[in-house]
């Protein structure tokens, strides 16, 4: 019995040491100019100022990509598909399967179908192959490889909202005389609202901490301007980290700054998740009342 | 009551004579007007544009959404696929205008030239040198893609991610089982308010952030302690992975845990057992499915995973029977070798073939542990 303690002991222990580590190393950089200024001296001083803004920019991109799409397709699976349809259950499969695939797998597909073919495609209309704009790492694929690497958390999230809604209040709709779109327009999405909110704070908590997928379609270790256009490559807070602890010229010089990115991303997936689960908590108790 | 149809308004709801509640005592035929007979085409649900329009728009999106996810699997699969068709590829090798558009402003535009320069000489090289991806070189044991004479063994990549997953598993299977025997038999309420956000945090630490600990802190610590000779190896990474996989195994045990009929812990209780033997014997034994489960999704999740074994195991395609040398694993090398990749080429296809072996792997493990936990579910129902 004492054995099992003790294993429950050690990851509390486990959770803490990391943090403290790291919040520890990140003490002295950590600071209003850190957040709000640019990197300077080759990186190995100044702030984290433009990856924070391409982080937010990637999430914002691809939430607008990805939540309606996965608030539709989950209104379709809860309201409009019977429990036999063959598209309901390709669906369901279908995000069952992605939820399990690796991340790296979505940045091949990102650079192979988003940056060489769909990017190739667009050079070719736009300007017969001449000017190569498209068909390179950019935040608009990165973006989307993201939603669709989240789509499966913002379709289960938005279904699970969705049966919490009682059956009662949409056979009463349907009763008073209501048509089914209807019904869902103006009764159940409203009441879903917590749960699609969750599903897209996840999704973009998810987004903001995966960095497999964006290795090689879009991020950059140091671009001197924001990203202006979706064409733009961008700086981000989980790439930077990678790079500059593993391929930096001066890890050692950089040490603080490496922490205090680490940190703020942390902090970022913490604020996110815990909102997340404050959501979550609601929905399930309005589900037992 | 009136059984004319009152017009329906454009938005809003309204009282329609429509459903079988609201059918009055049909007429005396031949007495009523005809227009206040009650037609068969009246009971029928109305055509209306909108809802038509809203129901195959939001079923077009869903097949889009399914549509784009099999793209997915379609095209990765579609990308390794000529592996087995080898053919002269000299024609796809060039794209020398491919700028490097990242770090060309910072550079400076000489260096720039010098980088297209490399690029070019490159690319005339694999050209004249393309290494086949025959089935014998993708079964030796070099992984050596950028070289005069390309190497293309995976089984180095491939026993470097088998040694990293078991190892990981091998810690965080016990720890995460014990943990979860933990609180669903003996801890104190508490304590559960204290274990459990703790494995939330944990399950919410970004890969990277794992990865990044692993390589500045735990990398020396480790080695500080055992004093072996590589700084990043296997064990290194397999520990930092274990880290990962802890709350995945965890929440799945814990939740079988859970779902033992509270019964058969009474019962045992009640026949003299103690609460270990009962929690060791009776409830473990009963979840096995779930557990076993568990294990599976975390396997798999291990197998996958790339940043925290691309910062923490060293990243060299050796095979050894230690775990303190350099290991490389599949993901860790797509993740590495990919941006330097020129599309259409050998290199290109081999690493999409180690995309589509991991992405069977994964997919067979989940479809298998879901088997698992579905049994289980089935079997709770029936009362078994």
């Amino acid at each position: 019995m004492g054995l099992t303690a003790v294993a429950a002991l050690s990851i509390v222990a486990v959770v803490v040491v990391v943090m403290g580590v790291i919040v520890a190393g990140a003490w002295d950089v950590l600071s209003w100019e850190f957040l709000t200024g640019v990197p300077r001296e080759g990186m190995t001083e100044g702030g984290i100022f433009p990856a924070i803004v391409g982080t937010a920019l990637l999430v914002m991109i691809m939430s607008v990509a990805g939540v309606p799409v996965g608030t539709v397709t989950a209104i379709y699976l809860s309201e409009y598909a019977s429990v036999s349809s063959v598209l309901g259950r390709g669906i369901r499969f279908a995000v069952n399967t992605l939820a399990g695939v690796p991340a790296i797998v979505f940045g091949l597909f990102g650079l192979g179908f988003f940056v060489q073919f769909v990017g190739s495609g667009m050079d070719q209309l736009i300007s017969g192959g001449a000017e190569l704009k498209w068909a390179q790492p950019n935040i608009l694929w990165a973006s989307m490889t993201m939603a669709l690497l989240t789509l499966p958390v913002v379709i289960v999230s938005v279904e699970e909202a969705m049966k919490t809604v009682p059956q009662d209040l949409r056979a009463a709709s349907l009763a008073l005389g209501a048509t089914k779109w209807q019904t869902i327009w103006k009764i159940v999405l409203p009441n879903s609202m917590t749960g699609i909110l969750t599903g897209g704070i996840l999704a973009v908590s998810r987004g903001a901490g995966e960095v497999a997928p964006i290795l090689f379609t879009g991020a950059a270790y140091f671009l001197p301007h924001l990203p202006g256009s979706l064409a733009d490559q961008f700086m981000e807070l989980g790439y930077h980290v990678y790079i500059m602890s593993t391929q930096s010229t001066n890890v050692d010089a950089t040490k603080g700054i490496q922490y205090a990115t680490t940190l703020v991303l942390l902090l970022l997936t913490f604020l996110l998740n815990f909102s997340a689960m404050f959501f979550r908590s609601r929905i399930r108790a309005r589900q037992r009342s | 009551m009136n059984t004319e149809q009152t017009p329906p308004g454009r938005h809003g709801l309204t009282v329609r004579m429509t459903g079988p509640a609201a059918k009055p005592a049909p007429p005396p035929s031949g007495d009523a007007p005809a227009s206040s007979r009650l037609r068969k085409e009246d009971l029928k649900k109305r055509f209306r544009w909108d809802e038509f329009l809203a129901e195959k728009l939001i079923t077009a999106v869903a097949f889009a959404s399914l549509a784009t996810i099999a793209l997915i699997f379609v095209f990765v699969f579609r990308e390794a696929f000529p592996i087995f068709f080898p053919e002269e590829q000299q024609e796809t090798v060039v794209v020398q205008e491919k700028e490097e558009t990242y770090g060309e402003e910072y550079l400076g535009s000489g260096t720039a030239a010098l980088v297209q320069g490399k690029e070019r000489l490159q690319s005339v090289e694999s050209a004249g040198s393309e290494g086949e991806a025959s089935l014998e070189n993708l079964l030796s044991v070099t992984w050596q893609p950028v070289s005069g004479d390309p190497k293309y063994g995976v089984i180095p990549l491939v026993i470097g991610s088998l040694k990293v997953t078991f190892l990981s598993i091998g810690i965080a299977a016990p720890v995460a089982i014990l943990a979860a025997l933990f609180i669903s038999s003996f801890a104190p309420k508490w304590s559960r308010e204290i274990l459990k956000p703790a494995i939330e945090i944990l399950a919410g630490f970004p890969s990277v952030v794992i990865g990044f600990f692993a390589l500045v802190t735990m990398a020396s610590f480790l080695q500080d302690l055992f004093g072996y000779q590589y700084r990043l190896n296997a064990f290194v990474g397999g520990v930092a992975m274990s880290l990962a996989v802890i709350p995945i195994v965890f929440t799945v045990a814990e939740d079988a845990l859970a779902a033992v009929p509270h019964y058969m812990t009474e019962a045992s209780l009640a026949l003299g057992a103690t609460r270990w033997q009962t929690a060791l014997f009776v409830r473990l034994p009963a979840a096995t499915p779930g557990v076993f489960a568990a294990v599976l999704l975390g396997f798999g999740r291990a197998f996958g995973e790339t940043m925290i074994v691309l910062m923490a195991t060293g990243n060299a395609a050796l095979i050894s029977l230690s775990f303190l040398e350099p290991v490389r694993t599949m993901s860790a090398t797509i993740g590495a070798e990919m941006a330097e990749v020129v599309f259409g080429d050998t290199h290109y296809t081999v690493l999409f073939l180690l995309g589509s072996i991991l992405f069977i792997f994964t997919f067979t493990l989940n479809a298998v542990a879901e088997v698992f936990i579905r049994q289980r579910l089935l079997k709770r129902f029936r009362g078994a």
